[in-house]
C-alpha cells in the first residue's frame, strides 16, 4: 500500500520534473532563435532606445519658435512694449509687418501659423485704456491654433500684470491676478508628461512585435507539427514561448526607464519595485496579445498586420499619451477603457512624476491583471495542439 | 515582358485577397481607424474635473465659483475642496485636472479696490491638458474681473491693457476633427501601402517560393514592378475611398483641387512603395520585415506634424522630418482640404516628394537586384 502510493508520488514527481524540463527546453530553443536572428535583439534593445529619443525630441507641445506674424499699423510706445514681449517670449519667431494684407497671405500653407494685428484704432485705444488685439490663427492645424491662442493670451496676461505692478493699484482695472502653479512638473515641460507615457507605447510595440510571429512562424514553417508529436501541453507550450520574451521585454523596459531618468532628466518619484511589478503585469498583457494574434491567425502576414494595427496607433492615439481621453466623444471614451495601454500610461506617469499614489497605481495594476487573465485564457483556448 | 508582369500582378492580388483574413486586415481596419482616431486626436480640454478651494466666504468668491460651474462642456465635474488635504487628494488621484484656489480676502480686497491673486494648481502629469486648461481658467477669471470692476463703477483710470480677440481662418470653429481627419488620411494610406509591400518578398523568401520566381522567365526588375503595382493600386483606391468617406461622413469641406490631391497622393504612394520594397529586399524573414515597417512607421508618424507642430521638433532630429514623406503629405492634405492653396504655396510641399520617391524606388531596385544575385 505504502509502496504503491510512494511509487505514484515518485512517478508524479518525475512527470512534473519532465514538464519543467519540457518548458525550459522550449524556452531555450526560443532563446536560441532570438540570438540567431539578430532582429529580435534589435527589437528588444535598440528599437526602444531609438523610440525613446524620437518621443523625447520629436514630440513636444511646448511651442518653440513657431512662426507668427505681427502687424502694427501705427506704432506707439504701448505697441512697442507689446511687440517686445511677443518677441521676447521664446514661443514665437516673429515676422513683423505694417500692412495686414502682405502678411495675411502667409497664413495659407503654414508659412506663419498665426497673426497678431494691432490696428490703428487699437493703438489709439491702448493709449486711453484697454484695446482689443486681434489674433488670427490658421485652423487647419487645430491643435497648434489652440496652443498659439493660449500662448498669446499668456504673453498679454503677463504684460497686463507687469503693467499693473508698474502703475500701482490706482490703475489696476484687472485686480485679479492669476498665479499658476504646476504640481509634479513645475516647468510644465511637456516632455516630462510625454516621455513616461511613451514608455507604454514602446513596450506595447516591442511586446507585440516580439511575440506576434512566434506561433504563426511555427505553423507556417511546418515545425509546429514536430511539436505536436511531442507530449507538450498547451500551457507548457505557451509558457515556453512566453518566458524568453518576458525576460527580454522586462530588461528592455528597465533600460528605457533608466535612460529617461539619466539622459532626459525625468524625475522618478515612485518606487522602482512598484514600477517593476506594474511593468511585469503590462508585459504579460502585451506579450499575451501578441501570442493571441499569433495563435489565432497562424499566418505571419495577417499576424503582422494585426500587430501593426492593434499595436502602434491605438497605443499612441487612444492611450491619453498626447490626446486627453476626457476630451474624446463618449463612444471613444468607452472604447479606451478596453485598451490596456491607457492604464499603463496612467501608472507610469504617476510613478514617475507624482510618486506612489496607491489609488491610481494599484487600480491600474488590478485592471491590467484582469486584462492579462482574459488574454491568456483566450490564448490558451485558441491554442490547438492538433492538426486539422 | 508586359504580359509576364501582368501575370505576376494577378498572382499578387490573389495572394492578398484570396485569404479572407488578409482581405479583411487590408481593407477594414484603415476605415475603422479613420473613424475612431479622427475623433480622438484633439488637444481641446473637455469633460475635465476642476477643483475649487474657496477660502473666501464672500459674495464674489461664490460668484467666481458659479462661473466655473457654468462651463460644463469644459469642466463637467466641479469638486469643492474645503481643506488643503482635499486639494492634494483630488490632484493626486487625478479626480481633477486643476484646482482654483480663491484666497480668504478675495471679496474684501476687491471691494476695497486692492488687487488680489487667485492661485491655479495644475496637474503637470497631463502637461498638455494642464496648459490648455490654464488658458481657459485665466480667460474665465479675466472676464469675471472686468465685470467685477465695471460693476463697482469706481473711477479707476485703467492702464493700457491689451486684450486678445481671436479669429480663426480655414476652420472657423476650430473643430479638431477638421485637421485630424485629413492628416490621418495620409497616415492610413501610408500604412496600407507599406504593409502590402514590405512583407511580399520576405514571405516568398521564407516559404521558399522566391527561388521559384527567380528561375521563372521573370527578370528581377519585373518581379519588383509586379510586387509594387498591387500594393500601389490597393493603397491608392483605399485612399480615394477614404477621401470620399471623409467628405460624406464627416462633412469636412473640400476646398482645394482634387486633381492636386490625386497627383500628390500618387507620388507619395510611389515613395512609400519604394520604402516598402526597400524593407522587403533587406528582410530575410517576415519578422525582420515587420521590424522594418515599424522602424519607418513610428518616426514617420511622430515627425509628421500630425500630433504636434513640426517646428517643435528638436533640432537634432529636424532633418529626419525633412526627409519624411508623410510630413509633406500631411501638410498637403490639410491644405487641400481646408485652405484652397495656390500652386506656388503647395509646390514646396509637393516637390520634395519627387526626390524622395525617386531615391526610394531606384535604391530599392538596386538593392533588390543586388540581394538577388
Amino acid at each position: 500500500m505504502n509502496t504503491v502510493s510512494s511509487n505514484q508520488a515518485r512517478v508524479q514527481n518525475e512527470r512534473r520534473r519532465l514538464r519543467l524540463r519540457c518548458v525550459l527546453a522550449l524556452a531555450r530553443k526560443e532563446g536560441h532563435q532570438i540570438f540567431r536572428d539578430p532582429s529580435s535583439l534589435v527589437i528588444a534593445f535598440i528599437l526602444p532606445i531609438v523610440l525613446l529619443f524620437l518621443f523625447g525630441w520629436g514630440i513636444s507641445l511646448d511651442l518653440g519658435s513657431i512662426p507668427i506674424g505681427v502687424v502694427v499699423e501705427s506704432p506707439s510706445r504701448d505697441t512697442e512694449r507689446l511687440l517686445d514681449s511677443l518677441r521676447g517670449s521664446h514661443y514665437f519667431a516673429v515676422h513683423e509687418g505694417r500692412h495686414r494684407q502682405e502678411i495675411e497671405s502667409l497664413l495659407v500653407g503654414g508659412r506663419i501659423r498665426g497673426l497678431v494685428v494691432i490696428s490703428q484704432q487699437a493703438t489709439k485705444n491702448l493709449a486711453q485704456g484697454s484695446a482689443p488685439v486681434q489674433v488670427l490663427v490658421a485652423g487647419s492645424e487645430a491643435n497648434t491654433a489652440e496652443l498659439i491662442t493660449g500662448y498669446v493670451e499668456t504673453v498679454l496676461q503677463k504684460d497686463r500684470q507687469h503693467r499693473a505692478e508698474e502703475t500701482g493699484r490706482t490703475s489696476a482695472s484687472v485686480p485679479i491676478n492669476v498665479e499658476a502653479r504646476v504640481w509634479y512638473n513645475p516647468n510644465l515641460d511637456s516632455r516630462a508628461g510625454i516621455l513616461p507615457g511613451s514608455i507604454a507605447v514602446i513596450m506595447t510595440l516591442i511586446g507585440t512585435i516580439l511575440t506576434s510571429l512566434v506561433v504563426a512562424r511555427e505553423w507556417e514553417r511546418g515545425t509546429m507539427e514536430a511539436l505536436l508529436a511531442s507530449s507538450i501541453t498547451r500551457s507548457e507550450f505557451l509558457l515556453g514561448k512566453f518566458l524568453p520574451y518576458f525576460i527580454l521585454g522586462l530588461s528592455a523596459m528597465m533600460l528605457v526607464a533608466m535612460v529617461s531618468v539619466i539622459v532626459f532628466h525625468i524625475p522618478f518619484r515612485g518606487s522602482w519595485w512598484l514600477l517593476l511589478l506594474v511593468s511585469a503585469i503590462y508585459l504579460t498583457v502585451a506579450l499575451g496579445l501578441g501570442l493571441l494574434i499569433s495563435t489565432a491567425t497562424r499566418n505571419q502576414f495577417v499576424a503582422t498586420q494585426a500587430a501593426l494595427i492593434a499595436g502602434y496607433l491605438p497605443s499612441f492615439i487612444l492611450s491619453g499619451l498626447v490626446f486627453e481621453i476626457n476630451s474624446m466623444p463618449l463612444p471613444i471614451r468607452v472604447l479606451t477603457h478596453f485598451l490596456p495601454p491607457r492604464y499603463f500610461v496612467s501608472a507610469l506617469r504617476t510613478l514617475f512624476l507624482a510618486g506612489n499614489v496607491w489609488e491610481i497605481v494599484l487600480k491600474d495594476a488590478a485592471i491590467l491583471t484582469v486584462f492579462a487573465a482574459i488574454l491568456w485564457t483566450l490564448t490558451i483556448r485558441k491554442t490547438r495542439l492538433t492538426l486539422e | 515582358m508586359l504580359d509576364r508582369i501582368r501575370r505576376l500582378v494577378i498572382k499578387e492580388f490573389l495572394a492578398i485577397f484570396r485569404d479572407p483574413a488578409s482581405r479583411v486586415v487590408v481593407v477594414v481596419p484603415p476605415l475603422v481607424q479613420l473613424l475612431v482616431f479622427s475623433f480622438a486626436a484633439t488637444l481641446e480640454v473637455r469633460n475635465a474635473g476642476l477643483g475649487i478651494y474657496n477660502e473666501d466666504g464672500g459674495l464674489l468668491g461664490r460668484e467666481l465659483t458659479a462661473r466655473f460651474e457654468a462651463v460644463p462642456m469644459t469642466f463637467s465635474r466641479v469638486v469643492l475642496c474645503t481643506t488643503y488635504a482635499d486639494v492634494k487628494e483630488a490632484l493626486d488621484t487625478q479626480q481633477v485636472l486643476a484646482v482654483v484656489h480663491i484666497p480668504q480676502d478675495f471679496t474684501r480686497s476687491l471691494h476695497a479696490g486692492f488687487p488680489t491673486t487667485v492661485q491655479v494648481l495644475l496637474d503637470g502629469r497631463q502637461s498638455n491638458a494642464a496648459m490648455v486648461a490654464q488658458g481657459y481658467i485665466a480667460r474665465i477669471i479675466r472676464d469675471f474681473s472686468t465685470l467685477a470692476t465695471t460693476d463697482r463703477r469706481t473711477a479707476l483710470r485703467p492702464g493700457s491693457q491689451a486684450v486678445s480677440v481671436t479669429r480663426v481662418w480655414f476652420n472657423e470653429n476650430l473643430y479638431p476633427l477638421w485637421s485630424s481627419v485629413p492628416a490621418l488620411l495620409g497616415i492610413l494610406t501610408n500604412l496600407v501601402a507599406l504593409l502590402v509591400t514590405s512583407l511580399s518578398v520576405a514571405r516568398e523568401r521564407e516559404l521558399g517560393t522566391f527561388d521559384q520566381l527567380l528561375v521563372s522567365p521573370l527578370r528581377p526588375g519585373e518581379i519588383l514592378i509586379g510586387k509594387a503595382i498591387p500594393a500601389f493600386v490597393v493603397a491608392y483606391l483605399e485612399g480615394g475611398l477614404m477621401v470620399f468617406a471623409v467628405v460624406v461622413l464627416f462633412g469636412i469641406p473640400f476646398r482645394g483641387s482634387l486633381a492636386l490631391l490625386a497627383v500628390a497622393m500618387f507620388i507619395f504612394l510611389l515613395a512609400i512603395v519604394g520604402i516598402g520594397l526597400w524593407i522587403s529586399s533587406l528582410a530575410a524573414t517576415q519578422q525582420q520585415a515587420l521590424l522594418g515597417s515599424f522602424t519607418y512607421m513610428v518616426p514617420a508618424v511622430l515627425l509628421s506634424g500630425f500630433a504636434t507642430p513640426v517646428e517643435n521638433i528638436h533640432p537634432a532630429i529636424r532633418w529626419l522630418s525633412d526627409i519624411d514623406p508623410l510630413r509633406y503629405m500631411v501638410a498637403i492634405t490639410r491644405m487641400v482640404f481646408l485652405e484652397n492653396p495656390t500652386p506656388d504655396v503647395v509646390a514646396p510641399y509637393v516637390w520634395p516628394l519627387f526626390p524622395i520617391a525617386a531615391f526610394t524606388l531606384v535604391s530599392a531596385a538596386w538593392l533588390f537586384r543586388h540581394r538577388v544575385e
